[in-house]
């Protein structure tokens, strides 16, 4: 079966491409790309005035499967990224039972090749329960095809454990993707610690906890070679440190979350448990320090961290509220609306941070629209005002810090291995 | 002093931030009128009569608690106390429920006290009748900034330009958070000082002057309030030693020496004799800890009453 694209903006950072052409898929497969095709296909998808990009990828979600699908599960959770134009997600082991082991890479991988309606990768577990204690069979879940390993929700307190863990990791070649907040520092407190705590009371975790954390973790990966991603990096003192660290040429990238972006604390002074996050919403000043390393290219990508939570589990007080929300179904909205409209980053930065560059992070074989590619594609109106409507998603969690934001941009059709599996917001049978 | 024009019909009281200088002046100019109620033979007014106010308390409270409590029967409303540890929240009732449960009959003002900051918010979005915050973690205790402020105002004291510390700790305190709020907000110069450990990052940003010695903190202030200081501080090792605390942070007679004359004491109560307040300043002529407590229940219905009624029955209560 054939589809042919046509008239599409292509924007493709692999290729350094942003022209308008036409593009073939076949039996999910790119097969051609050129000004004009006139061939014949099945289906044809009319792309003029809309953007065809290579598909979004996210390298931080959680999918809550196996053990908590009250929260969400591989197909609640691939349907919503589906929705949202994300091809390919990479999902957290903080399930229950923990990754930790490669009959659970393989089962998660099995049933979302069965079920799911997007790509997923699974990340699997440093240390056994993501305890910080013992490590985690890395190299048997390295050959069930984990992508990388990681104690996500835990910083893996023993400077020990984490040495040689980056060492044992290194003969399989993979990352270590580190939730790099120390501990005893973020325990004392529920926000960024700064004004709006100081005014409402809530204890606050100062920011220097990521930058302890993130500084131990370069100096390893410095002194091991082993790659180290730093997820969700949200304070200037961390992307400081990773900028310096990127400049003595240590193996370390980093991601940052579509929140961290674009909210601050002054959206925890209504004690909305839609801003309860790890790390935390921190200030202007962290904020403008975020972009401007999304910019220099310290940081390497944007992630959701969708964080789907049930929603009698947010209906509480703030302290008493878990971390995180769900993102997957706002992230190319917000981001469009946000530093794109803004003139603040281009598209093709944008497809840069949310597609090529994430997937060569990790090396998956996504990112790009060059023929012989996968046929994943997000397909973009810029111009599409919305408006986040938490009953519309698809996401089992609903509580998002953007309830009611009125966004422009939307992925209206997301491919998916040459299939279509959103169109116009509307998630299409498998 | 002008009449207030302001009303706080159905107002939720949640912290004194969100009130304006006009309404501060209304629930002062009521409270006059109802600590004349508490000094008659028989404290009884019907005001509040058919109203019920329930007292949800998930926190230890003595004062607070009983002065809301009489506060409404003086008034003539029925009031319930319900306290989180003997009732369906120990069986693991949410917020949510406790709230809609006790809406459910008929209330018509529910007075929280509550550990978490932002409950008291939480409950106001839940709840139609009106919420009174009794105090939120270390957010807010605005009965206590109101009483405080009534307790300054009787001693003749205007705010603006006044110099006023707080001694302590800030950190966990809802009670420095309230009157730094409403003292800021009426043109007073607050002055914080206590262990650094104890005081919160980025407080210049409210609008107050941080102090490395309560020495320089005293030097000259009209109003003097020590905070309460929890000695699970202590234990958590924010500072050394009580012996420590009592030497370098407590205010004894002598540092007292260093404010005003006429400096008015203030202490939110239960005191740590020895500890944060000497004995001998707890009970000296300056300390208005006492009269704190009389003027809290005259506050407290005169918010109940505002809230409840509109003030519009203010010539019943005369």
């Amino acid at each position: 079966m054939k589809t042919l694209i046509k008239h599409g903006r292509i924007v493709d950072p692999s290729q350094n491409l942003d022209a308008v052409m036409d593009l073939m898929v076949e039996d999910g497969v790119i097969i051609a790309l050129e000004k004009e095709i006139n061939e014949q296909a099945e289906e044809i998808f009319d792309a003029k005035g809309l953007v065809v990009a290579p598909g979004f990828v996210d390298l931080h979600t959680h999918l809550r499967e196996p053990g908590i699908e009250a929260k969400e599960d591989i197909v609640s959770g691939t349907k919503a990224a589906a929705a949202g134009g994300i091809t390919r997600i990479a999902c957290m082991p903080n399930t229950k039972p923990v990754v930790d082991s490669s009959i659970i890479v393989s089962g998660i991988k099995e049933r979302a090749a069965k079920e799911g309606y997007v790509h997923v990768e699974v990340i699997g577990a440093i240390t056994k329960g993501q305890e910080g204690k013992e490590l985690a069979e890395m190299g048997d879940m390295a050959m069930s095809g984990a992508i990388a390993f990681s104690d996500d929700g835990h910083y893996v307190d023993s400077a020990h454990t984490m040495m040689v863990a980056a060492k044992y990791v290194s003969a399989f070649d993979k990352a270590l993707i580190c939730h790099d907040i120390e501990t005893e520092l973020n325990n004392e407190g529920y926000m960024h610690e700064g004004v709006v705590s100081a005014r409402i009371g809530v204890p606050g975790i100062p920011s220097i906890s990521e930058d302890i954390a993130v500084a131990r973790d370069a100096i390893i990966s410095e002194y091991t070679g082993t790659h180290v991603h730093v997820a969700h990096i949200a304070s200037k003192g961390a992307v400081d440190i990773v900028r310096q660290a990127k400049k003595r040429g240590v193996n370390i990238t980093c991601e940052v979350t579509v929140h961290h972006l674009t909210l601050t604390d002054e959206a925890c002074a209504n004690y909305s448990t839609a801003t309860r996050v790890s790390p935390p919403l921190r200030s202007q000043d962290h904020v403008d320090a975020l972009r401007a390393a999304l910019k220099d290219g310290t940081i390497n990508a944007i992630v959701t961290d969708h964080a789907p939570h049930a929603p009698e589990e947010k209906d509480v007080e703030f302290r008493n509220a878990p971390n995180g929300f769900c993102g997957l179904e706002t992230s190319i909205g917000v981001i469009l609306t946000e530093l794109y409209q803004t003139n603040l980053f281009t598209i093709n930065e944008i497809v840069g941070k949310m597609s090529t560059e994430p997937a060569n992070i990790f090396a998956l074989n996504a990112g790009s629209l060059k023929v012989g590619k996968n046929a994943d594609i997000t397909i973009i109106d810029l111009n599409k005002e919305w408006t986040v409507n938490s009953m519309n998603f698809y996401t089992k969690g609903k509580v998002t810090p953007y309830e009611g934001k009125a966004c422009k941009g939307k992925a209206v059709a997301t491919m998916v291995a040459g299939k279509f599996v959103m169109r116009d917001g509307v998630v299409c049978a498998r | 002093m002008a009449k207030a024009t302001a009303s706080l019909s159905g107002r939720d009281i949640l912290d004194l931030d969100s009130m304006t200088v006009e309404e501060y002046e209304l629930v002062m100019q009521t409270a006059t009128e109802m600590k004349k109620i508490m000094k008659r033979d028989i404290k009884k007014v019907p005001s509040l009569r058919g109203k019920s106010i329930i007292n949800l308390f998930y926190e230890n409270s003595t004062r607070t608690r009983t002065s809301f409590e009489l506060a409404g029967k003086y008034l003539g409303a029925d009031v319930v106390n319900i306290t989180a540890s003997s009732s369906s929240v120990a069986k693991g009732e949410c917020l949510r429920d406790t709230i809609l449960t006790v809406q459910s009959m008929a209330c018509d003002a529910i007075v929280m006290r509550h550990p978490l900051e932002g409950a008291a918010a939480y409950a106001a979005k839940v709840a139609t009748p009106v919420v009174i915050n009794a105090g939120d973690g270390a957010h807010a205790h605005p009965t206590q900034g109101l009483l405080d402020m009534f307790t300054i105002r009787e001693q003749g004291k205007n705010f603006k330009d006044l110099k006023m510390t707080i001694i302590g700790d800030v950190l966990y305190s809802r009670v420095a958070r309230t009157n730094i709020a409403a003292w800021t907000k009426l043109g007073a110069d607050v002055h914080v000082a206590g262990p650094m450990t104890l005081l919160p990052r980025d407080i210049e940003a409210l609008g107050v002057t941080v102090h490395k010695r309560v020495e320089e903190a005293l030097e000259g202030a009209d109003v003097v309030d020590i905070l309460r200081i929890q000695l699970e501080r202590q234990q958590k090792g924010l500072f050394p030693t009580p012996r420590e605390y009592a030497r370098i942070f407590g205010v004894n007679e002598e540092k007292l020496k260093l404010a005003k004359p006429d400096v008015t004491v203030l202490h939110p109560g239960p005191m740590n004799r020895g500890l944060e307040i000497s004995w001998e300043v707890g009970y000296c002529d300056n300390a208005a800890i006492r009269t704190e407590v009389q003027n809290g229940v005259a506050v407290r219905m005169a918010l109940l009453f505002l809230t409840l009624t509109g003030g519009k029955q203010i010539e019943n209560a005369n």
